[in-house]
């Protein structure tokens, strides 16, 4: 029997997989990646997704090709007996050394690209009270207070004469600025068709940039275990045009004007009470 | 070689009537449970408690009943005789409790034979597991329906946290209770660990915290998952002291088995064993207990302050009182992530040690994979805040804690081209314990890839908190984890009770469990991504079709794992098939021993003086063979 050249055949299988796999991932299960193009940042990161997916492909691939491989072509055939040895390799110490530049490369492009990425915008996560990386239009962004309790979401509008709101309802193309904070218990603002997710600590303002598209109707869920009820604390908002929007807060300022001034004056947060400790 | 036997101690006949032994233990844990309740209650001040008073509940009885009920189990186990004899001025010994001459009740005392303490740990462990699967199961029926409930809210999250705490709390010693106390001071040539009142201390105060934990549920359970998060713990019932009891256990018993493995790897080698001739499994145990050693207390001292919070008034956690909730988030995560590794890392130890068995041919690469575990236990200590990427804590801290998680693939990367390497050209032979470890390779690959995913923090915005993140982690710890346990178990089982296992139940049980465990947790990361967060008792009705194709996967594994409990009875018990003394033909030091291995272990020391992979080497002489059995 001529000698075999395994290693061409690795490489050959492998570049046939990742040939046929990769495009495939990245052309037609990517741009389907959840959570869709509701924002910027949701875009954003269905593009951070597509390329973790594109690289990671034929990586995984490599590992899979290598394994099944080398489990066909050096199984024991004829199990025998007497148990017979495979020949002394205890390392190699090219193969070693590429390994480590490979995959270090690969390793620091990613957490560079990502840092890159989350810094452009932020990424739709909670930055805490001084954020880091907002989106260029942030100045005169929408501020809008989302605050968590056990087990519903409101929100505040302080551009508004801090009128209160149960639901969330956001223009159209217009940076947002939410102030993420909570009056009992650690939850989880997750508005995922806008790519939003921060946690809500008590007396703690954290704070998430989202820079909405077109109208759409988008779910709110908490992401946090906080209590009995956490699997029921969702509601769904929705992104309207902007004359849409302003006619819908005029009517939320009118309709909830008195129970306004009955509400503690707007804060960064509000400090549960420690005798009840968030209870 | 014959066995050193021992003189068997004259027991005095009262002794022989009432222990010390597990009897007792439970004895003394109901009379501790009693001392401690009544303490408790003479000095809680009513107007003090504001948590569980409402549920009728004294948090201050609850915790003190707890702490004299697990002290009044230990003593009743005779864990108090040693040090009381020795300050009355008894000489020292070690041969009190060792187990030449006794029969199955040597396995419900206190015995500081290695041996016995692995089976113990196993048995134990599995039990726990057992518990914990089952739990698994009822999460599954519950969310088999969005709308219809098989539980309520309170009791589903109840099963959530003790799964998870079980899963995490008692399994963290999975690997390491069992196969390293039995195999390490095999490998590296000694009779005994290091401290072995110490190690049968650490397995009967892990099975305490097992009881412990399952006891929540007479206390209204706990609402907080295996996380324990406050100040959401603030509204426990005293279930959730049941919780910090439990872990603080579980953490007590890490700590000191990975002290006890480190004295014992470091300072008992035998002659000849020097650093780079330990076999990989040993290094990985070693890595392993330096994480239990430093993590663990970590643990401790956060429930404590919970524990503080709840009883003595004070706020270390409480937002409005000058705490922090992220205190608890911090510390929690700072012993939690490297409690990951805690899981993984004997894994590695596993695989790296098997595919030279099976391949026949030396691990390839060894100083990469010292390098990989090594690398990992370190860098586990700088990666704990991607579990708060999104929390707002720290934000500009994220690019560093993105880096860190990242770079921890560099070492995981060593020990699959390390695998990679062992198999290649080899003579691979597909037994049981193989099967597992190639089952490892794939599974370990999609969790290790996922975790890309969850540490890049613009992909982790969607991700974080949701099934994705838990069918990451399911794949890392129970692919990872509970696969190479199962390799393990197949392997050296035979070794440790002398009978073989059924190969075929064994080839089933894999094949089973691989299909099944995928079918399970691969479609969570769909669930997670499509928007399921974790946790929740319900969700939208669109997400049905495949819980429920989860659902029913997951009582596939169920179903697998009645294989395996009959393959355990069937083989170890009933057909009771004598193992052969070598049935692998490994060329390991463990396995030059006589089956059963005898109490003392070695009639002399051995001497090493080689690589400890010598395959595809003529005629390599068996590591301890040289000098020891030569009278």
């Amino acid at each position: 029997m001529n000698e075999v050249n395994h290693w061409r055949r690795v490489v050959l299988w492998w570049l046939l997989a990742t040939v046929i796999c990769t495009p495939l991932v990245v052309f037609v299960l990517a741009p389907g990646l959840p959570p869709g193009n509701g924002s910027e940042q949701a875009a954003g990161q269905v593009v951070d997704n597509t390329v973790l997916l594109g690289l990671s492909t034929p990586v995984t691939l490599a590992v899979l090709v290598y394994f099944t491989y080398a489990m066909i072509a050096f199984r024991e055939r004829e199990p025998a007996a007497t148990v017979l040895d495979g020949p002394h390799i205890d390392g190699n110490a090219t193969i070693q050394t590429w390994w480590l530049i490979v995959t270090t490369t690969l390793v620091l492009f990613l957490a560079g690209y990502g840092t890159v990425r989350m810094l452009a915008d932020g990424a739709g996560g909670g930055q805490g009270p001084n954020p880091i990386a907002a989106p260029a239009q942030s100045k005169g962004a929408l501020q809008v207070q989302v605050i968590a309790q056990q087990w519903k979401f409101t929100y505040r509008w302080p551009g508004y004469g801090g009128v209160e709101t149960s639901t969330l309802v956001l223009p159209t193309n217009r940076t947002v600025e939410m102030h993420v904070t909570s009056l009992d218990v650690i939850h989880s603002f997750w508005a995922y068709q806008l790519g939003v997710k921060a946690d809500a600590n008590p007396g703690f303002d954290n704070i998430a940039y989202v820079t909405t598209r077109g109208p759409l109707t988008f779910n709110v869920r908490c992401a946090e275990l906080c209590g009995v009820f956490h699997g029921y604390m969702f509601d769904h908002g929705r992104v309207v045009s902007p004359a849409a929007f302003s006619s819908w807060i005029k009517q939320a300022q009118t309709r909830y004007a008195g129970v306004t001034k009955t509400l503690p004056p707007y804060a960064p947060s509000y400090e549960p009470d420690p005798q009840r400790r968030g209870g | 070689m014959t066995a050193i036997t021992l003189p068997a101690r004259p027991r005095p006949f009262w002794r022989q009537l009432v222990g010390f032994n597990l009897l007792t233990g439970i004895i003394g844990a109901i009379i501790g449970w009693l001392i401690g309740a009544l303490i408790g209650n003479a000095i809680h001040a009513p107007s003090l408690d504001y948590y569980s008073a409402q549920a009728g509940q004294n948090d201050i009885a609850v915790l003190l009943g707890y702490l004299f009920g697990v002290i009044g189990f230990l003593v009743g186990l005779g864990f108090a005789n040693y040090p009381i004899r020795r300050m009355m001025g008894h000489p020292p010994t070690l041969a009190e409790h060792e187990s030449a001459g006794e029969g199955a009740g040597r396995y419900f005392r206190l015995c500081t034979d290695h041996k016995v303490v692995s089976i113990q740990y196993i048995i134990g462990i599995g039990v726990f597991f057992l518990v914990g699967g089952i739990n698994a199961m009822l999460i599954r029926v519950e969310l088999l329906q969005p709308n219809v409930h098989a539980f309520g809210a309170n009791q589903y999250l109840t099963l959530v946290g003790v799964h998870g705490a079980m899963m995490m709390g008692i399994m963290t010693s999975g690997v390491l209770g069992p196969f390293a106390n039995w195999v390490v001071p095999l490998m590296i040539g000694t009779r005994r660990m290091a401290f072995p009142r110490i190690e049968s201390f650490t397995f009967w105060l892990l099975m305490a915290a097992g009881v412990v934990l399952v006891t929540t549920v007479f206390f209204g359970g706990f609402q907080t998952g295996w996380t324990g998060y406050q100040p959401l713990a603030d509204q426990g019932t005293a279930g959730y002291d049941a919780y910090i009891c439990f872990f603080a256990l579980v953490g007590l018993s890490m700590c000191l088995l990975g002290i006890n493995l480190i004295a014992t790897i470091v300072t008992m080698r035998a002659p000849g064993m020097t650093w780079s001739r330990l076999p990989i499994f040993v290094w990985s145990v070693l890595a392993t207990a330096s994480l239990m050693a430093l993590a663990a207390p970590m643990l401790i001292a956060a429930l404590l302050m919970g524990a503080l919070d709840r009883t003595a008034q004070t706020a270390f956690y409480v937002a409005g009182n000058g705490g922090s909730a992220y205190l608890f988030q911090n510390l929690f995560w700072v012993f939690g992530h490297p409690e990951v590794y805690i899981v993984a890392l004997p894994g590695f130890g596993i695989v790296l040690e098997l595919l030279p068995v099976f391949s026949r041919k030396p691990l390839w690469g060894y100083r990469l994979a010292v390098a990989g575990m090594l690398g990992v236990a370190l860098l586990s200590f700088f990666v704990w805040q991607h579990h708060l990427f999104v929390s707002g804590i720290n934000a500009d801290l994220r690019p560093f804690y993105m880096l860190s998680t990242e770079l921890i693939s560099l070492p995981t990367g060593f020990v699959f081209v390390c695998a990679m390497g062992t198999i290649w050209r080899g003579r691979i032979r597909f037994t049981v314990p193989m099967l597992f470890c190639m089952g490892w390779v794939f599974n370990f690959l999609f969790g290790g890839i996922s975790g890309v995913f969850l540490s890049d923090v613009p992909s982790d915005v969607t991700t974080h908190g949701s099934f994705f993140s838990m069918a990451h982690f399911h794949y890392t710890i129970m692919g990872g984890l509970v696969f190479t346990l199962f390799a393990a178990i197949y392997y050296w089982g035979p070794k440790m009770t002398g009978f073989s296992f059924d190969e075929r139940l064994g080839k089933i049980h894999f094949w089973t469990l691989f299909i099944s465990f995928n079918s399970t947790f691969g479609p969570l990361f769909a669930l997670g991504l499509l928007g399921q967060p974790r946790r929740v008792v319900t969700y939208p009705s669109n997400l049905q079709p495949l819980n429920d194709w989860v659902s029913v996967s997951a009582f596939v594994i169920g179903l697998s794992m009645l294989v395996f409990l009959y393959n355990l009875i069937w083989s170890q018990l009933i057909r009771r098939e004598r193992s052969p003394d070598n049935p692998w033909n490994s060329k390991s030091a463990e396995w030059q021993l006589p089956t059963p291995v005898p109490v003392y272990d070695f009639e002399r020391f051995p001497v090493f003086d080689r690589h400890p992979y010598p395959y595809g080497v003529e005629s390599a002489p068996a590591p301890n063979a040289v000098p020891a059995g030569a009278e």
